[in-house]
């Protein structure tokens, strides 16, 4: 029973920051339709600029703080100046883009930040919060991680739906020229998305981060997860997209507790493979809209 | 109010607008008519900024607007009304209005109500979906969006395209109340002539992009060879 609740409290808090950087993918690609696999290494990026900050002998949230302030800006400045100047070309050719900048951030990142293993700190505790005499398969880091999650998804939901930037945004991703018309300034909707996204998927490569060790490939296996979760939950689907990360986080958890922790990234291809086959617009697909 | 002098407009090597001159009136429904690939639409998508022209000039009381951008038009008053298409599917039909009034700074709760008022179909499903909505509630939902706008002048492109004769007769009955009462202006590109120009003030017949006729409404309604050869009714 234990070993069930441990099981599942670590494949929450695994799924969070899957469901966090899979709805970093699913922002971009509502609005530009392009899988950004750039993603991962952005994060890995902002995550060394606040190891950077901590290692300056600044607090961890001053470094937590400029990393997602940095992802904002470099979001922002991937969509100006690698996107941009294809928009309105093949999707495919933006998409080769964001393969392309992986591998100049990878780059640049050995050289700028080394090529090594570096601890990254956790403002809480990271072994098992104790409840009398047992002790909980979750860390006070993965409560707090749980909570940013929440935190910055209540946000992102307001923005959207209540705030009149949100409804620009949206008829910005929807519809580009009704938008236009209706006074929409659709490029800075889309480079602020853009930049909306990148915070998202910075803050997954803090959590992911937070109290394990960092090097400039740290990001890529969760871009894979990140991506399974998305397909999962439709890849046009926000929700879609913390529902997807949460069911793979949950399997992934009970395949490694239960069955062996060898088998984890075989499952999650397997995952990705079985939803394609039995429902291939995810889980959260709605029928084929008539487009008119 | 609105006057275009040597119009042209080109895709590529087609010109699909050419050398088109005339005036929309203020306070008067100005009808273009003319068959499908007379080059209606790429002229409104040239006034309202979705194309550039390739000369000639386009000037909204004075002033040029030919080089301007289509995000500046609400805020001249311009407003384009899409053919129905032009509903953003995704979002519902308050969503729809908001972004309207959203085109000229800001909503104003009575510009919302009063589009209710014009259209109560709407206001059933203000909540819903618009892509439920039908052809002609859809097309109810972008002529209020663009009156959310409070626009001077109306760009109407096709609005009864696909729609029941019943639901045109009311659409247009409506646009011509919205002049007369409020001293709004509309260029409405129309294919179906006849209806039209039931409630235009003046009609301008295009041929393959150039301008082949140009006079008061009822007169080009009783100009037999000309209904015949041009206008299919």
């Amino acid at each position: 029973m234990q070993q069930l609740v441990n099981t599942a409290l670590s494949g929450l808090t695994l799924g969070m920051v899957y469901a966090a950087f899979a709805l970093a993918l699913v922002m971009i690609w509502r609005s530009t339709r392009v899988v950004n696999f750039a993603q991962a290494p952005m994060a890995m990026v902002t995550t060394f600029v606040a190891l950077a900050v901590i290692d300056a002998g600044h607090s961890y949230w001053l470094g937590f703080g400029l990393a997602l302030l940095s992802g904002l800006v470099l979001g922002a400045v991937v969509e100006r100046v690698v996107i941009r100047p294809v928009e309105g070309k093949p999707e495919i050719n933006a998409v080769i883009l964001t393969l392309g900048l992986f591998i100049v951030l990878h780059a640049l990142a050995s050289v700028v930040f080394g090529n090594r293993y570096r601890s990254f700190p956790a403002p809480f505790g990271v072994r098992g919060v104790e409840v009398g005499d047992t002790t909980l398969g979750i860390t006070g880091f993965g409560i707090f991680s749980i909570a940013a999650v929440l935190v910055v998804m209540a946000l992102l939901v307001l923005l959207f739906r209540v705030t009149d930037l949100g409804l620009r945004m949206r008829a910005a991703a929807y519809h580009q020229e009704v938008a236009r018309l209706l006074g929409v300034r659709v490029g800075r909707m889309l480079t602020l998305g853009w930049a909306l996204a990148s915070v998202v998927g910075s803050l997954a490569g803090l959590l992911i981060a937070g109290g394990s060790l960092v090097h400039p490939g740290f990001m890529d296996s969760i871009v894979v997860f990140g991506f399974v979760a998305a397909v999962l939950g439709g890849l046009d689907s926000p929700v879609g997209a913390v529902v997807g990360g949460l069911l793979l986080g949950l399997s992934l958890s009970f395949v490694s507790g239960y069955v062996g922790s060898q088998l984890v990234a075989l499952t999650a291809l397997a995952i990705l493979m079985l939803v394609l086959t039995l429902r291939p617009g995810g889980l959260f697909s709605q029928p084929a809209q008539r487009r008119v | 109010m609105l006057s275009l002098r040597d119009l042209s407009t080109s895709y590529g090597p087609v010109h699909a607008v050419r050398d088109v001159s005339f005036t929309a009136q203020e306070g008067q429904i100005t009808a273009v008519l003319g068959a499908n690939g007379a080059g209606k639409t790429t002229l409104l998508r040239t006034i309202s900024g979705l194309l550039r022209s390739r000369h000639g000039t386009i000037e909204l009381d004075g002033r040029r607007i030919d080089r301007l951008s289509p995000e500046r038009m609400p805020a001249l008053g311009l407003a384009q009304v899409p053919e129905g298409r032009g509903v953003i599917t995704e979002l519902t039909v308050d969503e729809n209005l908001r972004l309207g009034g959203l085109a000229r700074g800001r909503v104003r709760p009575a510009d919302l109500q009063r589009v209710y008022e014009l259209f109560p179909a709407l206001a059933d499903r203000r909540a819903a979906v618009a892509h439920v909505l039908s052809g002609g509630e859809r097309q109810m939902l972008v002529i209020g969006r663009a009156l959310m706008s409070r626009p001077r002048m109306l760009l109407l492109d096709e609005p009864s395209l696909g729609l029941a004769p019943r639901i045109v007769t009311q659409i247009f009955g409506l646009v011509r109340s919205l002049v007369e009462d409020e001293g709004l202006s509309v260029l409405l590109v129309e294919q179906n002539a006849r209806s039209a120009l039931s409630i235009a003030h003046r009609g301008i017949v295009l041929n393959l992009g150039r301008v082949v006729a140009d006079a008061d409404a009822d007169v080009l309604a009783d100009d037999d060879q000309l209904r015949h050869a041009y206008l299919g009714f």
